[in-house]
């Protein structure tokens, strides 16, 4: 019974919104919206063909190289400039302009300097993603525990060692959630980079069916980054879980007792 | 306890520390604090609160530099956390590694000077033994009691071997039956390992079970102001020896400096002992 | 204070009768030094660009130097084109910004004060949430055509969901609270949303609609970029087929500045509307 209504619960609405989508549709007369079976249809033709391989690929390719790009940049300037008062104070007043600026504006003057390739789409992804990234990275390694803090210089933690053991994981609650709010920022960079100057890509391939009026392979596209959000967003947690699995924890154990 | 010159493992020589030095709100928060430390002595330094007792236990392990005067350990003169000096926080919940178990948080101090991993792995092994922790090798410390925490950052304190350990107020924070517990425990470490303690105190019943040697600050500007031989048998148990005759006595003892103390800050008048019992 | 102690002890040590002088120099110096490096951060990065855009490999056509952005930056502000661009960018931004507060805010409250509706609603939230607004931008062009529709449907779709999440955070962390505390105090049902629903769910509301701002700043630029909706990304984009790259660069600072005074106005809002709250102190995300 409980499984039952639980079932009911999660594809209820799901369900009954296809049951409109599809009432509304019926008399076929709508040209702006397909109906759900010719939209799945569409979905599977335009995608699952070689389309996977020369479109969305290279997008997810972009992305996941932006991704760590900006992972590894945001987490080393982060340390720096959260340890470091002087390094702090040099480049907050500029980091805070340039994390200002509107990433997606940047792409036509990237497109001048770099040229149509995949740098500039990573470069401009990069510059979207770094900034959540590296302003928690920053927050994390100043919030550290006094405590913990007096601990490790106790036991001469220095250097790497201090990085290793003590800063990168003290600050990680931290870093993660910036790694969160990045994959978002990374998915629409991703698109209008590709909608604005590319030759391939899911994004080129969705503004390429809207400029051939292809209304059904159009809404596949815009599903498919709706199922790559998905995705991103399960693999994301499972990560957080294994990584963050203490901080859950010791959250847990401190709202107890 | 005879001491030599030779065993003198920690030695403070006159040790000053001003806060904001120079500046309109200058704090002078140690007057002159000059004491040495024997190898194997198990001393507790009481104070009222705000005596400078931290600030002093700060000063000895490295995390802060005196304004003038100095700290030697073994010979060498203390400057930033030395090598042979362990700390036990107050704060046993945040000077554990949440993201350590038990036997990583152990052995993380080893791992970092260099100790070889088979070493390494025997000593986690004694120290949680020593703490009687064994069975929790592998839990995470927030998966622990307040009392099983602190046994950990003893035994994390007591594998690094130290010349000194000092301890800054480490029970004060936890409930009364397990602080009794506690004491009975690190006396026994200390006997077990025949290791050098300072351990900083409010609680006099505490530093008078505890020790060889009570160390009275006075309050801020803080001096000696006495020190107190602690003659009781050498095994202890909480229901016996607090019931000495002799524990009275020496717990009265003790109460009358903190009490003299309380109202006087240290440098204005030396001789205090002389109008006390003894 | 990792920084700070080096500083004052090595100087200490060596010129110890001054030593007042020293902590009083020292003191001066944290209350100045943020403001002297920053400028000369920003001033350093400046004659880096001149010097990359005068020696480096890109054209210095296609990279001009500050010493010829910035005049045409300044320059800008005398045109009442520039202005009237600008103007059409923020209201776009503030109207999609306004429709998505409402709307966020309204479905938000509605399924977070009933469980039922929580758990109902989940996986078509879920999988509504993370489409990126900019992939409805074709759907968008196609509907509107190079109008303001456009640009609202990106922007209200994209800020839609943050607020409504808030919000629906909100109401929930309310629910807990609730049971016990008004039970016990007997409240009207005025005093309740004063006293207990307001509190607890503008500071939830106020992170909800900060963080939209500047995704919608972002929505719409972008927008105007693809689309050609009018606006700021438009004249970038008219810049760059004109081959005047100075223009582009210069535009691009402007929304810098549009987006730093959009942080500004969420900040000081935030500030007088939950001084009360410590999360104006600091930030960790949920």
């Amino acid at each position: 019974m409980i499984v039952l209504k639980r079932l009911a619960l999660w594809f209820g609405l799901p369900a009954i919104l296809i049951a409109v989508w599809w009432a509304f549709t019926a008399q076929g007369v709508n040209f702006f919206v397909p109906k759900p079976d010719k939209l799945a249809n569409t979905f599977v033709t335009v995608w699952f063909s070689e389309k996977f391989f020369t479109d969305v690929m290279p997008s997810m390719g972009r992305l996941l190289i932006s991704l760590a790009v900006s992972l590894v940049l945001g987490v080393a300037l982060g340390i720096a400039i959260g340890l470091s008062r002087t390094l702090r104070w040099l480049l907050e007043p500029l980091l805070e302009f340039i994390r200002a600026v509107p990433s997606t504006i940047l792409i036509p003057v990237l497109l001048l300097l770099i040229g149509i390739n995949d740098a500039m789409k990573i470069t401009v992804i990069v510059l979207g993603c770094l900034w959540p990234i590296l302003l928690n990275t920053i927050e994390g390694v100043r919030s550290l525990d006094e405590v913990l803090k007096n601990t490790a210089l106790v036991y001469r933690l220095r250097g790497f060692d201090r990085i290793r053991y003590l800063v990168l994981p003290g600050a990680s609650p931290l870093i993660m959630a910036g790694i969160r709010h990045s994959l978002a920022v990374g998915l629409i960079l991703l698109v209008v980079s590709e909608m604005f100057a590319s030759t391939d890509g899911i994004g080129y391939s969705i503004i390429n069916f809207q400029n051939r009026i292809a209304i059904p392979e159009m809404w596949s596209g815009i599903f498919l980054l709706g199922i790559i959000g998905v995705l991103l967003s399960v693999v994301f947690q499972a990560i957080q879980k294994r990584v963050l699995g203490w901080y859950y924890g010791l959250k847990e154990a401190s709202n107890d007792g | 306890m005879t001491a030599s010159k030779s065993d003198i493992r920690l030695s403070v020589q006159q040790v000053r520390k001003v806060y904001g030095a120079g500046s309109r709100n200058e704090v002078e928060a140690v007057r002159s604090l000059t004491f040495d430390l024997h190898a194997g002595e198990f001393a507790c330094l009481v104070g009222p609160s705000g005596s400078g007792k931290t600030t002093l236990l700060k000063c000895i392990a490295g995390l802060l530099d005196p304004t003038s005067g100095e700290v030697v350990l073994d010979g060498r003169r203390v400057s930033g956390p030395a090598e042979g000096m362990a700390v036990v926080f107050q704060e046993y919940s945040r000077s554990l590694f949440p993201w350590l178990s038990v036997e990583d948080n152990v052995e993380l101090p080893l791992k970092t000077s260099g100790v070889p991993k088979a070493e390494r792995k025997a000593r986690v092994k004694d120290a949680l033994d020593a703490v009687t922790l064994s069975h929790a090798a592998k839990s995470y410390p927030w998966q622990l009691s307040g009392g099983m925490q602190q046994r950990v950052a003893i035994a994390r304190a007591v594998a690094s071997n130290p010349s000194v350990l000092l301890m800054d107020e480490p029970f004060a924070a936890v409930d009364a039956q397990t602080r009794g517990e506690l004491e009975d425990l690190v006396r026994e470490v200390w006997k077990r390992l025949d290791m050098t303690i300072l351990f900083v105190t409010h609680d006099i019943d505490e530093s008078v079970y505890l020790a060889e040697r009570v160390l009275v600050l006075s309050s801020s500007p803080t001096i000696v102001q006495a020190d107190i031989h602690i003659d009781l048998p050498d095994v202890r148990s909480q229901a016996d020896t607090r019931s000495l005759h002799r524990f009275g006595e020496l717990r009265h003892q003790v109460y009358e400096e903190v009490q003299f103390a309380k109202t006087n800050p240290g440098g204005e008048r030396m001789s205090v002992r002389d109008g006390l019992p003894s | 204070m990792e920084t700070q102690t080096p500083i004052l002890s090595s100087v200490a040590v060596s010129t110890l009768p001054t030593r007042g002088h020293t902590a009083r120099r020292a003191a001066q110096w944290t209350a100045a030094g943020p403001y002297v490096l920053g400028v000369a951060g920003i001033l350093a990065a400046l004659i880096a660009w001149e010097l990359f855009s005068a020696f480096g490999p890109v054209s210095q056509h296609h990279l001009p130097p500050p010493s010829v952005v910035i005049p045409t930056f300044l320059n800008n502000f005398t045109f009442t084109q520039f202005w009237l661009t600008v103007g059409q960018t923020m209201w776009a931004w503030f109207l999609g910004l306004t429709l998505a507060t409402f709307g966020g805010l309204a479905v938000g409250l509605l399924i977070g004060s009933s469980s039922l509706l929580r758990t109902g609603t989940h996986t078509t939230v879920e999988f509504l949430r993370p489409i990126p607004a900019v992939g409805l931008i074709p759907l968008a062009a196609l509907l509107f055509g190079p109008r303001i529709g456009a640009e609202l449907l990106i922007v209200v779709y994209g800020c839609f969901w943050i607020v409504m999440i808030q919000a629906m955070y909100g109401i929930t962390d309310i629910d807990k609270v609730a049971d016990d505390t008004v039970r016990t105090l007997r409240m009207t049902w005025l005093q309740r949303v004063r006293h207990l629903v307001l509190p607890t769910l503008l500071p939830y509301l106020m992170t909800g609609i900060r963080l939209a701002a500047t995704v919608a700043l972002i929505l719409a630029i972008s927008s105007e970029l693809i689309v050609g909706t009018p606006g700021i990304g438009r004249a970038v984009a008219q810049a760059q087929l004109n081959d005047n790259p100075a223009a582009m660069i210069a535009l691009i600072l402007t929304s810098g500045l549009l987006g730093i005074l959009v942080n500004l106005i969420f900040r000081f809002i935030e500030r007088k509307v939950l001084f009360w709250h410590s999360s104006v102190r600091s930030e960790v995300a949920a």
